[in-house]
């Protein structure tokens, strides 16, 4: 019914089974929806946020799926400003899922804001002495170079093609792809450091306190290093996952363990930096703020040296080490490991940065303020999940992501077996 | 904002964050333009060299 749409030499599902899952997601989505307009509607009395907790669950999903979805700027680099030209074949569902990471953090940012029909005073009565509006100002652009890297995709559709306008655009867009991916690049350095340096900079909460250089807190570089280090892992995680789920090889094994070693590399120099980061904090700042590094992870029933273990050992060494040795790497199974305990242990960072320093007591008198998001921050946090899931099966439907599929799964030699 | 609204102030934190802003929205702008500018000159010459064909 809708092969016309479908690109040339691939299969998909029958029609039934596409618009099945996306009724099964579409109704997760609807629950995300409603509990949105709860809070629209009723004010952000509906989360379970507090006077410890401004920053909450939401703050953090837009942490993580920044740092996850920056698979999309680090592939842009390698491909567009270094050249790797490899990546060509991965780098359209990358910036497919650069494009659902950062409209998601969108949607959540303009959850939390409280009054959306307010949201344009950040760029009319800027504070200038905030790193959130710097973050604002690049998350907002950036989301624009991303919707420009997304398009020519879209008109590449088999039916869109054929309009002369729309495959010209297309084709001029390709040509100058190198200018957007530069200015994504640039624009991602700056709002993933100063995510990191808002934490970095609240001298008041010596558990996220660094010190830095000028104005940047080490947390700035951090940031900035553990997005391009673990981003390209969530890109080959989802890839992963679609390859399982449609039962097809989508791209060749060369392009993934270049991503992955690349990965690999990154992953590696951040975690180092990041335990000479931690061994500073804990032997230097903190002490002179009159904290021992014990305080941080003791007298309370949530958070406790086993967290600072799983960010930085399972979530970081361990993945970093199989990436790093080729032999691992070409192991389907522990590359599987490796990308998964990598976005784990990035969510577990963004985590850590966000909820447990709203957690950790700062005054004499204070206690350890544990929270529970409410219903309506958890279905608003499954939303953008359930978006990302309609938007990836109708993309992958529709639209020729994947150049290799075609040969990769020829149709002549699929209806002969 | 912009230097001729109210709240406006002269000083290096105003120049830098406003200019970065204006900075990359200008060059999305103009890469924007040109790529539909170009595409809309293409489609014509396409339409303009089928109706000669003819």
């Amino acid at each position: 019914m809708d092969s016309a749409l479908i690109p040339k030499g691939v299969q998909r599902c029958p029609l039934w089974q596409f618009l099945l899952i996306l009724a099964v997601a579409g109704a997760v989505l609807l629950w995300g929806v409603y509990a949105m307009f709860l809070c629209w509607i009723k004010g952000l009395n509906q989360t379970n946020m507090n006077d410890y907790y401004g920053f909450a669950l939401w703050i953090w999903a837009d942490l993580a799926v920044i740092a996850l979805g920056g698979g999309a700027f680090f592939s842009g680099f390698l491909k567009y400003v270094l050249g790797r030209d490899e990546l060509k074949n991965i780098i359209n569902y990358a910036v497919l899922l650069g494009f659902i990471c950062y409209s998601s953090a969108l949607l959540i940012l303009a959850i939390d804001i409280g009054q959306p029909l307010r949201g344009w005073f950040i760029f009319w009565h800027a504070n200038v002495h905030s790193m959130l509006t710097e973050v604002a100002f690049c998350l907002s652009c950036y989301f624009a170079v991303l919707s420009i890297e997304y398009l020519p995709l879209i008109l590449e559709n088999r039916q869109l093609a054929k309009v002369p306008f729309f495959h010209h655009l297309s084709h001029n867009m390709h040509k100058v792809m190198a200018v957007f991916a530069a200015t994504g690049a640039f624009l991602s350095f700056f709002h993933q450091g100063s995510l990191g340096g808002v934490a970095g900079v609240l001298y008041g909460r010596p558990f996220a306190y660094r010190e830095g250089v000028l104005v940047w807190p080490w947390t700035f570089f951090l940031f900035t290093w553990s997005a391009a280090a673990y981003g390209p892992c969530f890109t080959i995680f989802i890839t992963r996952l679609t390859e399982y789920f449609t039962r097809k090889k989508l791209v060749k094994d060369n392009v993934i363990d270049l991503l992955a070693k690349i990965s690999g590399w990154m992953m590696g120099t951040y975690i180092i930096a990041k335990i000479i980061d931690t061994i500073y904090w804990a032997t230097v700042t903190a002490p002179a703020a009159g904290f021992r590094l014990m305080d941080f992870y003791s007298g309370n029933s949530f958070y406790g040296i086993w967290i600072l273990l799983l960010e930085l050992i399972l979530g970081g060494v361990a993945p970093a080490a199989l990436l790093l040795v080729p032999r691992w790497r070409a192991n389907p199974r522990l590359l599987w490991v490796a990308i998964s305990l990598a976005v784990v242990g990035v969510c577990v960072n963004r985590w850590v940065m966000v909820l447990q320093v709203m957690a950790v007591p700062v005054m004499p008198f204070d206690q350890w303020a544990l929270y529970l998001p409410s219903w309506q921050e958890v279905a608003t946090t499954i939303l953008p999940v359930a978006y990302g899931v309609i938007l990836v099966a109708i993309s992958y439907r529709y639209l020729p992501i994947f150049p290799q599929e075609a040969e990769l799964n020829p149709i002549e030699e699929t209806v002969k077996a | 904002m912009f230097p001729f609204s109210f709240e406006w102030v002269w000083d290096m934190g105003h120049m830098v964050f406003m200019g970065g802003l204006w900075y990359a929205l200008t060059i999305i702008g103009i890469g924007m333009t040109y790529c539909i500018v170009k595409a809309a000159m293409d489609a014509s010459k396409d339409t303009a060299s089928h109706s000669s064909g003819h």
